[in-house]
């Protein structure tokens, strides 16, 4: 008997006060404002030193970010820097995870492509743009292309993995209640690997971001890419890294509402 | 012979009939073999026959292959030698009169209580509201009524084989396959569980085939049980405890009777644990 299991864990007490007190500074949002914060001031600090001068603090960088918002540069930038990015990120997507069930259900296929994404996954991406460059010119194809290859492998590699590792006693239950092979890919497989699938398109839209900029920076300098590389080169700083930063918080915001529209639409167990 | 336990060294015996049932069995294992890939030998001849709506169980030392008998019987690994007979015809793959309840209950997180429960109905085909109003009935009866829409994480662990065992008896099927199925609860829940099963037996005109390493359980629960023996495995006794059931629990528990059986087996298994 294990009379260990049944024995209940003795409640520590607490004094309330001081518990509300540490609840709220463990609440989830708190430490994460906490955290934002500690950056920031940071950030604040070291431009004032100043590390460099051509490193702004962050209240110069949040002038500067007005004054591109305000003049409408930003917006048209983002624009024209959000078309190889969606362009480029849907087609990762929507291949990625096609490529990736298509090799954790189909072994022959594994060996076939595998070797492609784990190399581009490797692959320093600034070697590639002068082959990319070559094939493709330096148009919106090439920098959709940069953007490919930085997502598409994460985005493979973990679809690969999620179903790879579909919990083996759910396959015996589904075949053991006469599941037809389809049946068990749709109502198993893909429920069973979609969080990790998940995983993998919250990195790959992160490299995406990374990607387009990338792009914009080294083959030519168009949108967010350009707003950096000119203000660069006249030594504005402050809108320089605003555009950085616009992009990050952009960049971060989208992943977020991927989460966000993953736990709505394919996780109701997660829901609170 | 002894009152309360029949005991065979014979695996293969015939059975005297069980009173006011059928002797056919429902479920017969021919001369099962199971050979691992890495050559690991877990099942070497077993014949044993199951009868018709009583609960046999498979009793033995861990790891002595009653897992892998068990999934043969469901037709989920294929075995090296020998056939497996369920209702007379041989037994090539998973089929719509076996169920089987899991030891890790094997329920999909993402999916709801009544979801899981009508899983092996929706793989039918049976329509939604159909198999929601069978789902609903069977999560009654294992004593889950409220929780229809809870997720498995939600639930303790006797609670999700509850889920499980409704899921299996929701198919209706004519043998229900457990696997050490109360392994994972603890001992409170696990003694309600055995009452429950009794009563299952005793209403459902199923048959069941019980997996334990549970010397206990395996009496209090068992018409029949099948001894095996250590890897590779072999049916090493047959025994009927034959407990005069339907009174009070405890009662039974502290019974002599009870207690000889379990005597009994306990002398027989020790000689594997030297
Ligand atoms: N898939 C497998 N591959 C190789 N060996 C296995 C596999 N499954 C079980 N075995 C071995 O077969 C033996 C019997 O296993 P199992 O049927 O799970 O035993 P039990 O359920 O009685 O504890 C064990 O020695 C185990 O290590
Ligand atoms: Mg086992």
């Amino acid at each position: 008997m294990q009379i260990s299991e049944l024995a209940p864990a003795l409640p520590a007490l607490r004094e309330a006060p001081a518990r509300r007190w540490r609840d709220l500074l463990i609440h989830p949002l708190v430490l994460r404002l906490l955290s934002f914060a500690a950056v920031l001031a940071l950030w604040e600090y070291a431009g004032r030193i100043p590390l460099s001068p051509a490193f702004p603090t962050f209240l110069e960088t949040l002038g500067g970010l007005g004054a591109i918002m305000a003049d409408g540069t930003l917006f048209k930038a983002f624009l024209i820097t959000l078309h190889p990015l969606v362009i480029g990120l849907t087609a990762s997507i929507l291949c990625g995870i096609a490529l990736g069930v298509l090799m954790g259900l189909h072994e022959p296929s594994e060996w076939l492509f595998a070797p492609i994404f784990v190399i581009a996954q490797a692959a320093p991406l600034a070697a590639l743009i002068p082959i990319l460059t070559f094939a493709y010119g330096i148009g919106l194809t090439a920098k959709v292309m940069t953007v490919c290859i930085m997502a598409m492998p994460v985005i493979v590699l973990n679809t690969l993995g999620a179903v790879r590792n579909t919990p083996k006693s759910l396959l015996e239950m589904g075949s053991s209640f006469l599941a037809t092979r389809s049946q068990s890919i749709r109502l198993i497989i893909l429920p069973a690997a979609s969080p990790m699938i998940f995983a993998g398109l919250r990195l790959g839209c992160a490299a995406a971001f990374i990607g387009v900029i990338l792009a914009e920076l080294l083959i030519t300098p168009t949108g967010i890419g350009d707003v950096i590389s000119y203000n660069q080169s006249v030594a504005d700083y402050p809108k320089m890294y605003a555009a950085i930063l616009s992009i990050i918080v952009f960049s971060v915001l989208f992943i977020e509402l991927l989460e966000r529209i993953e736990v709505t639409l394919f996780r109701p167990e997660a829901r609170p | 012979m002894n009152p309360s336990a029949a005991m065979a060294s014979q695996p293969n015996r015939d059975l005297p009939p069980l009173p006011g049932r059928a002797p056919q069995p429902i479920v017969e294992v021919r001369s099962i073999s199971k050979t691992y890939a890495g050559g690991i030998e877990a099942l070497s001849g077993i014949s044993l026959e199951f009868p018709e709506g009583r609960l046999t169980t498979l009793l033995g030392p861990s790891g002595c292959g009653k897992t892998t008998l068990l999934k043969i019987i469901a037709g989920l690994i294929p075995a090296t030698g020998g056939q497996v007979l369920v209702d007379g015809r041989e037994v090539t793959g998973p089929g719509p009169e076996r169920a089987f309840v899991f030891q890790d209950f094997a329920l999909m997180p993402w999916a709801s209580v009544i979801r899981n429960v009508a899983f092996g109905l929706e793989l039918r085909g049976v329509a939604h509201s159909e198999r929601e109003a069978i789902a609903e009935r069977h999560i009654a009866r294992v004593g889950l009524k409220g929780f229809e829409r809870k997720y498995p994480h939600e639930l303790s662990g006797g609670m999700r084989q509850r889920v499980g065992l409704a899921r299996a008896l929701a198919v209706d099927a004519k043998v229900v396959l457990m696997d050490e199925p109360f392994s994972a609860v603890d001992e409170q829940t696990r003694r309600k569980f055995q009452e429950e099963l009794l009563e299952l037996v005793a209403n459902e005109g199923k048959s069941f085939i019980f997996v334990t390493h549970s010397i206990e359980e395996a009496v209090y629960v068992s018409d029949r049980i099948a001894l095996l023996s250590r890897r590779p495995s072999r049916v090493s006794a047959i025994i009927e405890p034959q407990i005069q059931r339907g009174g009070d629990p405890e009662k039974i528990r502290r019974d002599s009777a009870y207690l000889d059986v379990v005597e009994a087996i306990w002398q027989q298994l020790r000689h594997y644990l030297d």
